[in-house]
């Protein structure tokens, strides 16, 4: 027994190394050395481990960079921004065409893309913005949280409910998701359009997500309207709802609603269980690809990612092909 | 007086809640000699170091440095006053350097360099012919060499009085020798040395002078060329040796002529040097010898309480391995540690859970002993051996350390060993405790188990061992049995054979 | 009566007094803000089952993970003298296994659901083997060897599935994570009585309890004894390992999904509380199971009383220090010390004016 688990523990230290490794192999690039007419892109992102939204997101780029559209994909992945300057300035340094950046934090980065400038590298950010000055890059393609909120509450308007009242279950607070699909809400409940039952964050966690309907439910109030911020959390909210018997989705009693469009989610629209899923896109790569192709100067410093909201009634196995994020 | 007195101590009393630790006490100690410092266990050495370092304060008496009468307040103070010491456990920092160990904490700038001080380091060293150097890393240096530099750091401290606690007990021969050359040329410089030691050939290698102390008591101070060794072990065992030579005969035990129950040759482990030895069936036997001596180590051997490192073992003939203590107990041997504290309670747990302990373990892990079973266990030896505690379920940690001692006993008999190793199963308990102890030993030697019973207190071990394994120095020096089983005889073989 | 509450006071109920108290306090703080607070009332769910619902039923059942885990934790703080910080990841890592093996198989039944269960649990046992020998042979403090997989537990578990948020959907698995037909306890209620009851049996039929004990009590007497502390020490981590699985599955049945990087978040902290509350030493020895799972109760009672309190869940979090803090100091040996003098003192007083 004493002999087994020693060499099973010895084992278990080395399977562990291991694993290690191999996640540091995998987040390398591809080799260097770029053929002729080729366009050599190099592209620092977060890692594709950090969210369903983030691996859509690297595969996105993988497909639309690929071998067949002419293009080399360098790629590297982390989640620190100092790592993420060494690599940006480590591409600089092999010479690519072009820059996109995701940087893990807005700051710190004018000397890299000053530097990038002066190499005579193109810099497109996505996703997220950098606190630089705008000549230092091409163009930002980036979502707009506030617009994804927007576009929900006007859907939610549209549904002519006599009455709102709403649980309105936030994201991570301060996070750039959670502020901007809460802000167009908070300015209803402000205006008195629609009634705030309750506004908890439940942090992403939907497992907090239920509890906090669960202890709704048990309190007695009424609400006919779950606003959650992203597909987890309303999944858990609805889990709450199926145990206490409140029907739910199109013709059910309560309004449910999520964001991100996993391809599980959009899958409970068309059931019919939820009613609206608000798109986050992370697909960006095509909109570079096409301003890089073009060879001409974006019009506008700030691209907008445009992004949809589906609604339950319209939603088409289509649309989940094409835009639900995962599997 | 014709020598200079660097340090008198007069009539130091000093008491703990319960327990006297030193009474009416006196030391004196002269320049450029060294004095031992002998003692058994609770004699007040300690106590009397304490004191004199500024660890503990005296109740009363006076101490008086280079005639001046001083208090000492704390560890600091007695510095500052010249008394330096080095203890056992080496409490300098093994991952800095020799010259920052010898002069951390006592730069009186923060900015003096480094160079300069590698250099003062370095000259000292030389000086006091300790092979090192002065940038070396302290852990990496031998043991000895790490005990000279802590010396060379308290001597460096301008002391005049230096206390050496134990410092040759983790050191092997070579490197006793050059401790020793260390602090002759210390004496040699004027210095006052204070040695403690359990090693008696030690002592009449390097000291002028001994001080014994007994129970909290100053036996006598004497020069050692004119104490012979047994005398010093009967003074600190506290039988003067005329009065020994009186007692014999009515203690004397026949010697058990049983089948041997076990035997082990050039047995081993890393706490004793290789040794023999063999027990019968019912037969009462005891190591005896001053502690430090290897008694316990040996005992701990047998049972694979420590690691064995060599040796064959044959139990009732047939040859068996005994590497871990389960090993020996699966053999019949039940072995009550000396430490009752660190190695024998649970103290958390009750009376009935501490007695089923041992059993349990041997039954093995899938057959539990039933509550009503346990408690019938509990019940019955509390009765048998009149252990007193409000009720079974009772934390044994809150019974008298005789009651808790008869727990640990039950819980082996419980087992129903054929041999039983009791290894001061009689120390710091009360007197009636000790006597029902030492009738039980005889009892289960009736009823045909083996007895190995330790005790610092020969007078037991006499009353109940037909046989003494004498020990000195982790060897054993002596076996005595039948007429020879006396007192004087005990100390002579202790002292080292010729008295 | 009288005498009673006093044997009480004085330890008669021992280290379940400060967890009985908590939940005494609790309860009446809660009817007197909503006397119908703990008010049960039968629904029908969504699946036409008829079920028990209300805060009590909430508490209950939300607190199923939590207790679970809290009686691992009792045991590896036990034998070890420290806690395991990386259930929460642990947890994440099974769930992800039980996922990806239930995805594997075109249908989800009983047997598929069954398979699942006992790969992630020998998954979770290994990866609790993995912290056990880090303390056991290595003898690494038990809070720096599970920082290890604390860090990149998490990640382990994406890997499994590759996915951020991978669903399973089947009418077996919301019964197992909600409510079976026929039955109005929630099942996951039934699992913690279930588990409790294994244990309570493990107890029973192997001299566990007794030789953790005195491992956690006495390394050295334990080892004089003959007990292989190896061994114990390794042992309570695997336990604790299944114990991870139980409660990872359970996560994963109630939503139909995992989530890698929320399932059972930060309940790692929750469950050593849970054996603190419980009156159970963190610093090793003895050990009381029951504590522990009352614990549980205590935190997800003092959770949703938040909750129905309309406390900002931001805010939840530092309500519930306060009140930990409070239950811990009031537990501990200083205070207790100072409360039984007190108590002392009292009846010396009485006696002597009962006596003049």
């Amino acid at each position: 027994m004493r002999r087994f688990s020693k060499v099973l523990s010895m084992v278990m230290v080395l399977a562990m190394v291991l694993s290690l490794c191999a996640c540091g192999a995998s987040s390398g690039g591809s080799t260097g050395g770029s053929a002729g007419g080729t366009i050599t892109v190099g592209v620092v992102n977060n890692p594709p481990s950090e969210s369903g939204y983030r691996e859509a997101n690297v595969k996105d780029m993988e497909a639309v960079f690929s071998k067949e559209n002419g293009y080399e994909l360098k790629a590297f992945y982390s989640l620190k921004n100092d790592e993420q300057l060494q690599a940006a300035q480590g591409f600089i340094t092999e010479g690519v065409d072009y820059l996109l950046i995701s940087a893990a934090e807005t700051t710190g980065w004018d000397e890299v893309l000053q530097s990038a400038k002066e190499a005579g590298i193109k810099v497109y950010l996505f996703d997220r913005m950098i606190d630089v000055d705008e000549s230092l890059y091409e163009a930002a393609v980036v979502s707009d949280m506030a617009k994804e909120g927007e576009t929900a509450v006007n859907w939610l308007l549209d549904q002519k409910l006599s009455e709102y009242n709403v649980i309105h279950i936030q994201g991570a607070m301060g996070s750039d998701a959670q502020i901007g699909r809460t802000g167009a809400l908070d300015a209803q409940f402000a205006a008195g359009t629609m009634n705030k039952v309750v506004q908890q964050t439940a942090t992403w966690d939907e497992a907090e997500a239920k509890k906090i309907v669960e202890s709704v439910i048990n309190s007695g109030e009424k609400f006919n309207v779950i606003y959650a911020e992203n597909d987890g959390m309303a999944k858990g909210a609805v889990a709450a709802l199926d145990e206490a018997g409140i029907t739910h989705g199109v013709d059910g009693d309560v309004v449910v609603m999520g964001f991100d469009c996993n391809k599980w989610a959009l899958r409970e629209l068309l059931a019919g269980s939820w009613n609206y899923d608000g798109q986050c896109s992370p697909f960006q790569a095509q909109i570079i690809s096409d301003l890089i192709k073009s060879g001409k100067a974006p019009s506008s410093k700030v691209i907008i990612n445009e992004e949809k909201g589906f609604d339950a009634k319209t939603l088409t196995q289509g649309d989940i092909d094409t835009y639900g994020l995962g599997e | 007086m014709q020598e200079e007195c660097l340090l008198k101590l007069r009539g130091i009393d000093k008491s703990f809640p319960g327990v006297r630790a030193l009474h009416n006490v006196d030391f004196t100690l002269r320049s450029g000699e060294i004095h031992a410092l002998m003692g058994e266990n609770g004699a007040g050495k300690s106590t009397l170091i304490k004191i004199l370092t500024g660890v503990y304060q005296m109740d009363a008496g006076s101490i008086f440095v280079d005639g001046d009468a001083v208090s000492i307040h704390s560890p600091q103070d007695a510095q500052n006053k010249g008394i330096s010491t080095v203890y056992q456990e080496i409490t300098l920092c093994p991952n800095l350097t020799v010259a920052e160990n010898m002069f951390i904490g006592r730069e009186k700038s923060a900015w003096i360099k480094q160079r300069d001080y590698e250099k003062k380091a370095d000259e000292q060293l030389k000086s006091l012919g300790i092979p090192a150097r002065s940038t070396q890393q302290l852990g990496n240096c031998s043991l000895a060499v790490q005990q000279m530099v802590a010396i060379a750091r308290a001597v460096d401290m301008q002391c005049k009085v230096l206390i050496l606690d134990e410092p040759t007990s983790s050191l092997d021969d070579k490197e006793v020798n050059m401790l020793f050359g260390l602090m002759r040329d210390l004496k040699a410089k004027g210095v006052g040395i204070i040695f403690v030691t359990h090693f008696l050939e030690q002592v009449y290698e390097v000291s002028d002078r001994i001080t014994v102390l007994r129970n909290g008591e100053l036996v006598g101070e004497y020069l050692t060329k004119e104490l012979p060794q047994v005398q010093l072990v009967a003074k600190m065992m506290g039988k003067e040796l005329d009065e020994l030579e009186d007692f014999t005969g009515d203690d004397t035990k026949e010697a058990v002529e049983g089948p041997v129950f076990y035997e082990a040759t050039d047995l081993s482990s890393d706490a004793t040097n290789p040794f023999d030895f063999t027990i019968r069936k019912g037969e009462v036997n005891g190591f005896t010898g001053l502690l430090g001596s290897g008694r316990s180590e040996s005992v701990r051997a047998i049972f694979g309480a420590d690691k064995v490192s060599s040796g064959k073992v044959k139990i009732a003939g047939k040859e068996v391995k005994i590497s871990r203590p389960i090993d020996a107990m699966k053999n019949g041997i039940g072995y009550l540690a000396e430490d009752r504290k660190r190695d024998g309670i649970i103290p958390e747990l009750s009376v009935r859970e501490n007695i089923i302990l041992a059993l349990q373990v041997m039954n093995g892990f899938f057959k539990p002993i039933s509550r009503s079973e346990s408690e019938a266990f509990a019940d019955e030896y509390i009765k048998a051996l009149n252990i007193k505690t409000a009720s079974s379920e009772t934390p044994v940690g809150s019974l008298s350390g005789g009651n808790q001692q008869k727990v640990i006993l039950a819980r082996w008999l419980l087992t129903h060993p054929d041999y039983l190793i009791l290894d001061e199963p009689t120390r710091g308990i009360d007197v009636g405790t000790k006597l029902e102890i030492q009738k039980l030993v005889l009892k289960l030697a009736k009823e045909g188990v083996s007895v190995t019973f330790i005790s610092s207190e020969v007078e037991e071990m006499l009353r109940t061992c037909s046989r003494l394994i004498v020990m000195r120095d982790r060897h054993i020096v002596g076996e005595l049995k039948g007429q020879d089983l006396n007192q004087a005889q005990v100390m002579k073989t202790i002292a080292g054979g010729e008295a | 009566m009288k005498s009673d509450s006093r044997k009480f006071l004085k330890g008669g109920l021992g280290q379940l007094a400060i967890p009985i108290i908590a939940v005494a306090l609790l309860v009446i703080f809660n009817l007197i803000r909503d006397p119908g607070f703990f008010s049960i009332t039968i629904t029908h769910n969504n699946y036409g089952n008829a079920v028990l619902a209300g805060n009590l039923i909430s508490i209950i059942n939300g607190a199923s993970e939590l207790a679970i885990l809290a009686i691992g934790m009792t045991l590896v703080t036990a034998a070890t003298k420290g806690q395991d910080i990386s259930v929460g990841a642990a947890a994440a890592i099974a769930g992800s296994v039980f996922v990806k093996v239930l995805k594997s198989g075109s249908t989800i039944n009983g047997g598929t659901v069954l398979l699942a269960f006992l790969c992630s649990c020998l998954v979770a046992m290994l990866f609790g083997a993995f912290n056990g020998s880090l303390v056991a042979f290595f003898k690494i403090q038990p809070m720096i060897a599970t920082l290890i997989l604390y860090t990149c537990g998490r990640s382990i578990a994406y890997w499994i599935n590759g996915g951020a948020t991978p669903t399973v959907t089947s009418q077996i698995l919301s019964s197992i994570g909600s409510f079976a037909p026929g039955i109005p306890i929630p099942m996951p209620v039934i699992i913690v009585i279930v588990v409790t009851i294994l244990f309570k049996l493990l107890f029973h039929f192997t001299s566990l309890e007794l030789l953790t004990q005195s491992v956690g009590i006495n390394q050295d007497a334990a080892k004089l004894n003959g007990i292989n502390t190896t061994f114990i020490k390794l042992l309570s981590f695997i336990l604790l390992g299944a114990c991870v699985s139980v409660a990872g599955c359970i996560g994963v049945c109630r939503l139909g999904l995992i989530n890698h990087e929320t399932l059972l978040l930060d309940v790692e902290m929750d469950a050593i509380l849970a054996v603190a509350i419980g009156g159970n030493s963190l610093g090793g020895g003895k050990f009381k199971i029951s504590g522990s799972i009352i614990g549980a109760y205590v935190i997800q009672m003092l959770t949703i009383t938040l909750y129905a309190m309309k406390v900002s869940s931001t805010d939840v979090k530092a309500y519930k220090a306060i009140v930990i803090v409070l239950l811990v100091v009031i537990g501990s040996p200083v205070v207790k010390e100072k409360f039984r003098k007190l108590l002392q003192k009292r009846n010396s007083q009485k006696k002597e004016a009962s006596a003049a």
